[in-house]
């Protein structure tokens, strides 16, 4: 029990934290509330959905921002949006508040500052996947512990 | 994800077990979607594809009670899908986006979704979605019990409730709603009494091209103003079709005709808009029967009962013709002269002249003429197309009580925002509820020239004659005509406005207004008084600047502005096309998206109003 108990402290300090660094928001709290006996891998395969389609989205924003002919702007900015409400509903906060600025630089046609925030977007996307892959893990261990995910208000 | 369907269980628990077809392009928001759908007790199926929900909801009309989509999508634009199911369907559809721009909103609304949520949605939004179905089968049910009756209380008590409302027209037609649900309690010819959306048995009547046009058509024989549903019943003479159905795509399609009489000045706006529109609107475009409809001719002169085929001229053409017709009550639905309005001449006593305008040019100028006899001096509209209803002479009774002072330029700060669809929703409304009010005579009382816009300014106005006498004739009538104009109008002025604002900047038209600037001349009457009420919602809403070169005057006979004509002559402008659809709108605006246009249309409205007649914002938004 102690273990668990250990685990589940430092559970609570990982999300904490993590809420506090703005990498996830209210949100994902959101996402947690709504895991239950029903779907108790939901949080997990939410955010499995995420990782992939960001991946697909940050490789589509690159490309078209590569394109010496031209770079076709709406179709960056119609990924960045895509990002933008993918991210929001899982909770990505860092994520999304890159992708306003990234469509402000969009709309400006600006490439230089399109290709900065890409940087970021990859830079954030990185960061919010290892945090949360650690996040699970944790998760997985209270579970073979056999304990309960604390649910954090 | 498969729809289970219990039938028989869910019905009685409504809103458990409301079946929902959610459409989202991204995988995480669609799961995350489906998810909360669920755990509010929904039955979910879920597509990533506009095409595939399409087909889902195409082979069993009956499956699903709400549709939820994302704007944005890749293989069809959620607008697009929205109108397409509102029209086939006639199933609450939500719009859901990352994007709360207000004019996407706006936007949203305008082609007739029932409510817009931002990513990323919250359950506690989703519970109560199921309202917007219920609403709908409600209404859909009243509108049918109205259409034969013409009520005349309703549409006065609505108007008087659009009146206090003015802000919202959504509550007007609620109030018409509530109204007519009233009254019409123990005559309900539905055999379904259930609001109860999942017991509804009514199987859907799919309105396919054929019977649009025969619809139209019917219609057009009728006379916009004339044209009830049983009459129109008749003469479409399609087996397994009720009064009902008839009622209801009746509705729908003055709505849909106020809309695109709402003069759009942005020529590239509109022009766009169009473009795009038309595919949707193709579905409609046999259907309103928009050629049937009398287009502007320009020089015709309408007869009042007649419909004047409206040849489209482009991607308007379509949609004036519905603009013309919609117009209910309003004098025939014929085209709208634009540039005739001469005080003097036009002896166009018919009321007749109900001129729709067709924009010449893609872009937009539809004006929508409501059957109003303006005596628009100018409204030349810019490709002769839109053709401001003629006001039959300045004698008394065929004046439309546009004010003089409508038209002239008021230009208002708003650019481009057509305000359309207002335009054709109010004259759906005007239809079902003032049949009998408004009469060919009911031109002089709405005229309702829509000043397309065309990038010109506006200005043009043609000297709306102020007939005071003429409006006082048409008072009735114009009230009749305004009150469900301007309510309508008024609702999907506010819309549009937004709309139309943001992709219009560069024309520096003025929309027109819908204004009814009913002669102030005039005494006021009872009617007026309606109209004012909605001269009053509209007017906020038409504020609108448009170019005016197509029409000068639009003026529309905004039943409220009758009244207001009085006090001030406010001049409404045309507003300015609408280029979308706008089906039954079911103008539900969350609080949170319409506000913003809303406001701006007020403020504009209210510069308006208060040179004219300091009435100051009846609404706040």
């Amino acid at each position: 029990m102690d273990v668990v108990n250990q685990l589940r402290r430092q559970f609570v300090d990982y999300s904490t934290s993590l809420h506090r660094e703005g990498i996830l928001d209210d949100q994902f709290t959101q996402l947690q509330k709504l895991q239950d006996e029903n779907s108790p891998d939901f949080v997990v395969e939410v955010a499995s959905l995420f990782f992939e389609d960001c991946e697909k989205l940050i490789n589509n924003m690159g490309r078209a921002l590569e394109q010496q002919q031209g770079v076709d702007f709406k179709q960056v900015d119609a990924s960045v949006h895509q990002l933008k409400g993918s991210s929001s509903s899982i909770g990505a906060m860092r994520v999304k508040n890159v992708c306003i600025t990234f469509r402000s630089f969009c709309e400006a046609q600006n490439r230089e500052g399109c290709l900065r925030c890409l940087q970021q977007v990859i830079h954030e996307f990185s960061l919010l996947k290892n945090k949360l892959q650690t996040l699970f893990r944790l998760e997985q261990q209270i579970l073979t512990a056999g304990g309960s995910i604390p649910v954090i208000e | 994800m498969t729809v289970e369907r219990i039938v028989s269980e869910t019905k009685d628990q409504f809103p458990i077990g409301m079946r929902v077809l959610a459409v989202d392009d991204d995988p995480t928001c669609l799961l995350l979607l489906e998810t909360l759908l669920r755990r509010c007790q929904y039955h979910v199926t879920t597509t990533s594809q506009a095409v595939t929900a399409l087909k889902m909801l195409r082979e069993n009309k009956n499956r699903f009670d709400l549709v939820i989509s994302d704007v944005h999508m890749p293989d069809m634009d959620g607008f697009k899908l929205l109108e397409l199911v509102g029209l086939e369907m006639d199933l609450p559809v939500i719009m859901l986006s990352a994007n709360g721009d207000t004019k996407l909103v706006m936007k949203g609304i305008t082609h007739g979704a029932c409510d817009y949520l931002l990513k990323p949605v919250r359950i506690e939004e989703l519970k109560n979605i199921w309202q917007h179905v219920v609403r709908r089968k409600k209404f859909d049910r009243k509108d049918r019990n109205n259409s034969d009756s013409l009520d005349k209380p309703h549409v006065d008590s609505g108007e008087a409730a659009g009146m206090g409302n003015a802000d919202n027209n959504v509550k007007l037609n609620k109030k018409r709603k509530d109204q007519n649900e009233d009254e019409d309690e123990d005559r309900d010819e539905n055999g379904h009494d259930n609001d109860d959306p999942s017991t509804q048995k009514k199987p859907r009547v799919v309105w396919s091209v054929e019977l649009h046009r025969k619809f139209v058509a019917a219609v057009n024989q009728l006379g916009i103003e004339k044209a009830v549903p049983k009459r129109i019943l008749e003469l479409m003479n399609v087996e397994k079709l009720t009064r009902e159905n008839v009622a209801s795509h009746l509705q729908k399609f003055r709505l849909y005709l106020k809309r695109i009489s709402c003069v759009a000045n942005q020529q590239a706006n509109v022009a766009a808009s169009l473009g795009t529109a038309d595919s949707s609107y193709l579905r409609m475009g046999p259907l309103n029967g928009l050629g049937n409809f009398h287009a502007l001719a320009g020089t015709d002169q309408l007869h009042n009962a007649a419909f004047r085929s409206f040849p489209p001229s482009g991607v308007l053409g379509r949609l004036n013709t519905p603009s013309g017709l919609g117009i209910r009550g309003l004098p025939s639905p014929g085209t709208i002269q634009l540039g005739h309005v001469q005080n003097s001449g036009h002896s166009i006593n018919d009321p007749s002249k109900l001129q729709s305008f067709v924009p010449g040019n893609h872009n937009a100028n539809i004006l929508q003429g409501m059957p109003m006899s303006l005596e628009l001096d100018q409204l030349q509209n810019n490709k002769g197309v839109s053709h401001i209803g003629e006001l039959p002479t300045a004698n008394s009774t065929s004046v439309f009580p546009v004010s003089g002072s409508l038209m002239d330029a008021q230009i208002t700060g708003f650019s481009n925002n057509p305000l359309l669809g207002v335009t054709s929703n109010s004259l759906m409304l005007e239809g079902s509820s003032r049949q009998s009010a408004l009469h060919a005579s009911n031109l002089r009382d709405g005229v309702y020239a829509i000043g397309f816009q065309n990038g010109n300014t506006l200005s043009e106005f043609a000297s709306i004659d102020p007939v005071s006498n003429q409006l006082r004739d048409s008072k009735a009538d114009l009230q009749g005509q305004a009150a469900s104009i301007n309510c309508n109008a008024g609702k999907i002025m506010r819309s549009v406005a937004q709309e139309w604002n943001a992709p219009r900047k560069d024309a520096p038209y003025q929309s027109h207004l819908m204004s009814c600037s009913v002669n102030s001349s005039t005494s006021s009457n009872g009617a007026m008084v309606q109209l004012d009420q909605c001269l009053d919602r509209n007017n906020s809403i038409f504020h609108r600047t448009m170019d005016s070169d197509s029409i000068g005057p639009l003026n529309f006979v905004d039943p409220l502005s009758i009244k207001h004509v009085e006090a001030h002559n406010s001049a409404m402008e045309p507003s300015v096309i609408e280029k979308e659809r706008y089906l039954m709108y079911q103008s539900r605006p969350q609080g949170n998206h319409i506000p913003d246009s809303v406001g701006s249309l007020e403020d504009l409205a209210s510069a308006m109003m208060k040179q004219d007649q300091g009435k100051g914002n009846r609404r706040t938004q």
